[in-house]
């Protein structure tokens, strides 16, 4: 039976907090409080997180890798390549974007339920709108991963019972792109499409998994139309419908059914029935029911402790990332574009973090080098020192005002990796007052800048958040 | 294999330096024009005497065309090269191995730095085409690194060890201020720099040396033609250098209160001049102050003082104009400016002018015990570094 092996949802460090908004613009905003990307994350790095956190607690290896978001890095360029890389995925596996809807992240990962081999999805986006707009204080930003596959693949700890699509052609929710903002026409007219098409689609679910509405446990219902995810969660007929995260996330669009979702399974016991609704364009459902593997799976880093692991970003700095307002840079150069031939050369480096390290000596080199430190190494003497997962402890550390930033001031520490080894890194996720010597940290996959129209991405190190880093 | 040297084998024989500023009306062609002319009066040469040339400049210029096209040399070899901050020694390193080699009687090194066309603030240099992983830290961030470091290895307290390193500043300022090249010609007392914004670590702007435009040259013959020339040459005593491999962003065991390239140069040219104690057989020296705690950290590695004790020298005054140890006479790169390509050549500048005793009465040293200068030029950042070191005196032997 073809399910879910294993998944990872993850929300980014910082919090908006929604009373922030009207207490600069007078009006928007709301109660509790939204997650929000860092100035130097996107979809693609996000996704990283959420896979790397999925394929922490497992074995097993995708055969190919799904990427779908509704706000991607780069049109034209596949972003799924990126994630690939920073995972070290095999040449032979494909890695394909899913993009610019909405729905087509339950839409990857219903099709790879459907499909054959290992299959890694993963969905993430960055929700937002025009300043004390409803979707930018009821939007969040978040990624969620699932390895598919079979028993063959690894222990499936939530099994497919079944699924069902209602798809209808209307206009409820758009967006051209590169625009800030997504149009929504009278959310009564959404509402009488979303009504008959969910319980076309939640019949045929049931009906195909053979159980009744009753059977289920817990119903994760997400959607791109707010009243109608509510009223149809109230009809479904499910024991339970799953919190969904609206209060200290918010709903985090592409990503949002499988960040909820890997909620759920996170805190699920084995033989319970979880079905998931999204409503977008549409109805898409899947029934899973939870196996006895789901006893012995430890997630990554579980959902719950990074939404209770966060910290605040002022509105002021919410709209300066988000690009909404421009704020003096430093007088300094720009960047310049990394070139495509040497970031190819160097890609197991700059997208996977693999340094090297001498033969002999023992010596870990960042970046990896053909000629040792060490006297006793002979000339490319070197083995390949994976270092994404190692954790390390601040030696020592600086505030540099003057470099060149999106969001200055940079920090910097010197870090010394568990087991050896040092690299002088730039940290995130961090306030500067906040810094200490001894520090634990865990390296985390960012967008450093963009030049040309070129994302320049990169590792940075973070103070940790999960067991690798603690 | 070794490093022999060329102990008293050329004499500096002129020498010329533009005033260090923001030369808004003036580009590399005329610094160059201006500081040739100066060292070629000095020397009481025209430029056809001199056989080969060798212009030092980090990003002002490519090839020899940055010089022989303002000068107007006809049929002169000209190298153009590039040593990070230490580019401008490098230009005299290369202009004295040639003369020594016999290939040439007379060569001429010359630096230049046209910094303010920029339009930015700071020292920005465009980057070869890279892979994007490469630290972005500005340099008076990496060099802020070493006050923690240094205060925690030596149980120095933090707010102690701040004060000292703008006592370094103050000093620089104070014999800037006595300097009529010197881009800042005002004393800066070391209270209010510690009250200042810090712009990296610990660091605020006055820790950090000034940004100008400027250029100096020299011009060296084999000892035996220098008094040809001249009445009182200044001889090359000891010429180093240490490319690093900059292993100490890597090395554990790195600890940021020393530069491991500069005590190596230092120790090569010590071993070259036939010096067994810096402190007693200097009477001056010229470093690479880029930042102040640079400055602090340089007095050890050159072997000034006992490890762990330059902040208390630097307290005690032991490094002022008049202190028993000059450094930086000339206000340093703090107070006199860092026009990259040139700083190497201004600091041998102040050695030429302070061992021949012409600085003037009231910058002028006490020579009566010693005669000898050092002088440091370092580029880079801690952990990976080049650097450079020469001993000067106006005495054979």
């Amino acid at each position: 039976m073809r399910g879910i092996i294993s998944f990872g949802g993850y929300v980014p460090y910082r919090r908006l907090d929604r009373s922030a908004i009207a207490a600069v613009m007078g009006k928007g905003g709301g109660r509790g409080t939204r997650s929000v990307a860092s100035y130097d994350e996107d979809t693609t790095t996000m996704g990283v997180e959420a896979a790397r956190l999925a394929l922490r607690p497992v074995d097993a290896e995708p055969r190919a890798l799904w990427f779908a978001t509704a706000d991607p890095a780069y049109l034209e360029k596949t972003n799924a390549t990126a994630i690939h890389a920073a995972l070290r995925l095999d040449s032979s596996v494909g890695a394909l974007d899913f993009g610019g809807a909405v729905r087509s992240g339950i839409g990857a990962l219903r099709t790879a339920l459907d499909a054959k081999g290992p299959t890694l999805v993963v969905t993430a986006d960055i929700r937002g709108g025009l300043p004390t707009g409803a979707d930018e204080a009821a939007g969040g930003d978040g990624a969620a991963a699932f390895l598919i596959g079979t028993e063959d693949d690894g222990p499936v700890v939530a099994e497919l019972l079944g699924s069902a699509s209602a798809t209808e052609e209307f206009v409820d929710r758009w967006r051209q792109p590169g625009s800030p903002s997504t149009g929504q026409w009278e959310e009564r007219f959404g509402e009488t499409r979303y009504g008959p098409l969910a319980a076309q689609a939640w019949k045929e679910a049931l009906g195909a998994s053979g159980i009744e509405a009753a059977d289920v446990n817990v119903a994760v219902v997400t959607g791109s139309h707010g009243r109608a995810v509510k009223r149809v969660a109230g009809q479904l007929g499910a024991a339970r419908v799953a919190d969904d995260l609206s209060a200290a996330v918010g709903n985090t669009g592409t990503a949002h059914p499988g960040l909820v979702l890997a909620n759920e399974l996170e805190q699920a016991e084995p033989g319970q029935t979880i079905a998931a609704v999204m409503l977008a364009d549409g109805v898409e459902v899947l029934v899973l029911r939870t196996t006895d593997a789901l006893a012995e799976f430890t997630p990554g880093l579980p959902v719950a402790d990074q939404i209770s692991g966060g910290a605040e970003v002022s509105y002021a700095t919410f709209l300066q990332w988000r690009e909404m307002i421009q704020v003096q840079p430093p007088n300094r150069p720009e960047p310049t574009r990394p070139s495509s031939s040497a970031s190819a050369r160097s890609q197991d480096w700059k997208y996977g973090f693999v340094g090297s390290r001498g033969a002999e000596s023992g010596t870990l080199h960042l970046p990896p080098t053909r000629v040792s430190i060490r006297p006793e190494d002979e000339l490319d003497a070197m083995d390949p020192a994976p270092m994404a997962d190692v954790g390390a402890t601040v030696v020592t550390f600086t505030i540099d005002r003057l470099v060149y930033s999106v969001s200055p001031p940079v920090v910097f520490a010197v870090v010394d990796f568990d087991g050896g080894g040092r690299l002088p890194v730039e940290l995130t996720d961090v306030d500067p007052d906040a810094v200490r010597i001894g520090q634990r940290v865990e390296m985390t996959f960012r967008r450093l800048y963009e030049a040309e129209g070129i994302i320049n991405y990169f590792w940075k190190a973070r103070p940790a958040r999960s067991s690798s880093g603690g | 294999m070794a490093s022999h040297g060329i102990k008293d084998q050329v004499a500096i024989i002129g020498m010329g330096c533009t005033p260090f500023r923001e030369h808004w009306d003036k580009g590399t062609d005329d610094l160059l024009i201006d500081a040739a002319s100066a060292a070629f009066d000095a020397a009481g040469v025209a430029k056809d005497d001199v056989d080969a040339f060798w212009v030092g400049t980090a990003s002002s210029g490519m090839s020899g065309l940055t010089l022989s096209q303002p000068l107007k040399l006809e049929g002169k070899p000209v190298t153009r090269v590039e040593n990070f901050c230490a580019t401008g020694s490098e230009a005299l390193r290369q202009a004295s191995y040639a003369v020594a080699s016999g290939a040439y009687d007379m060569a001429m090194a010359i630096g230049v730095e046209k910094v303010k066309d920029s339009g930015y603030q700071g020292l920005n240099a465009a980057p070869a085409p890279h892979d994007g992983t490469k630290r972005s830290l500005t340099a008076a961030a990496m060099f802020s690194l070493v006050l923690p470091a240094y205060a925690a290895l030596y149980g120095v307290d933090e707010d102690e060890l701040r004060m000292v390193v703008a006592k370094i500043a103050e000093k620089n300022h104070r014999n800037g201020a006595l300097n009529p090249l010197a881009q800042f010609r005002r004393e800066m007392p070391a209270e209010k720099i510690c009250e200042m914004a810090a712009v990296a670590g610990r660091l605020s702007v006055f820790d950090c040396s000034g940004v100008a435009d400027g250029s100096a040259a020299a011009i060296v013959v084999r000892a035996e033609d220098a008094h040809k020339y001249c009445d009182d040459p200044l001889y090359i005593k000891a010429l180093s250098f240490v490319s690093g491999t900059g292993g100490g962003l890597i090395d554990p065991d790195y600890d940021y209160t020393t530069f491991p390239e500069c005590e190596m140069a230092g120790a090569d040219a010590y071993r070259q001049a036939g010096i067994d104690d810096p402190r007693s057989a200097l009477a001056m020296a010229e470093v690479h102050d880029c930042f102040t705690p640079t400055e602090m950290v340089l007095m050890e590695d050159l072997g000034f003082c006992e490890r762990g004790t330059a902040w208390k020298e630097v307290l005690a005054g032991t490094f002022e104009r008049t202190g028993d140890m000059p450094v930086n006479t000339d206000g340093g790169l703090k107070a006199f400016g860092h026009p990259v390509g040139a700083s190497g050549l201004r600091m041998h500048y102040e050695c030429w002018l302070q061992l021949r005793n012409k600085a003037g009465d009231d910058r002028q040293i006490d020579l009566s015990a010693r005669n000898l200068g050092l002088v440091h030029n370092l580029g880079g950042y801690p952990g990976e570094m080049v650097s450079f070191v020469s001993i000067l005196g106006p005495e054979l032997g």
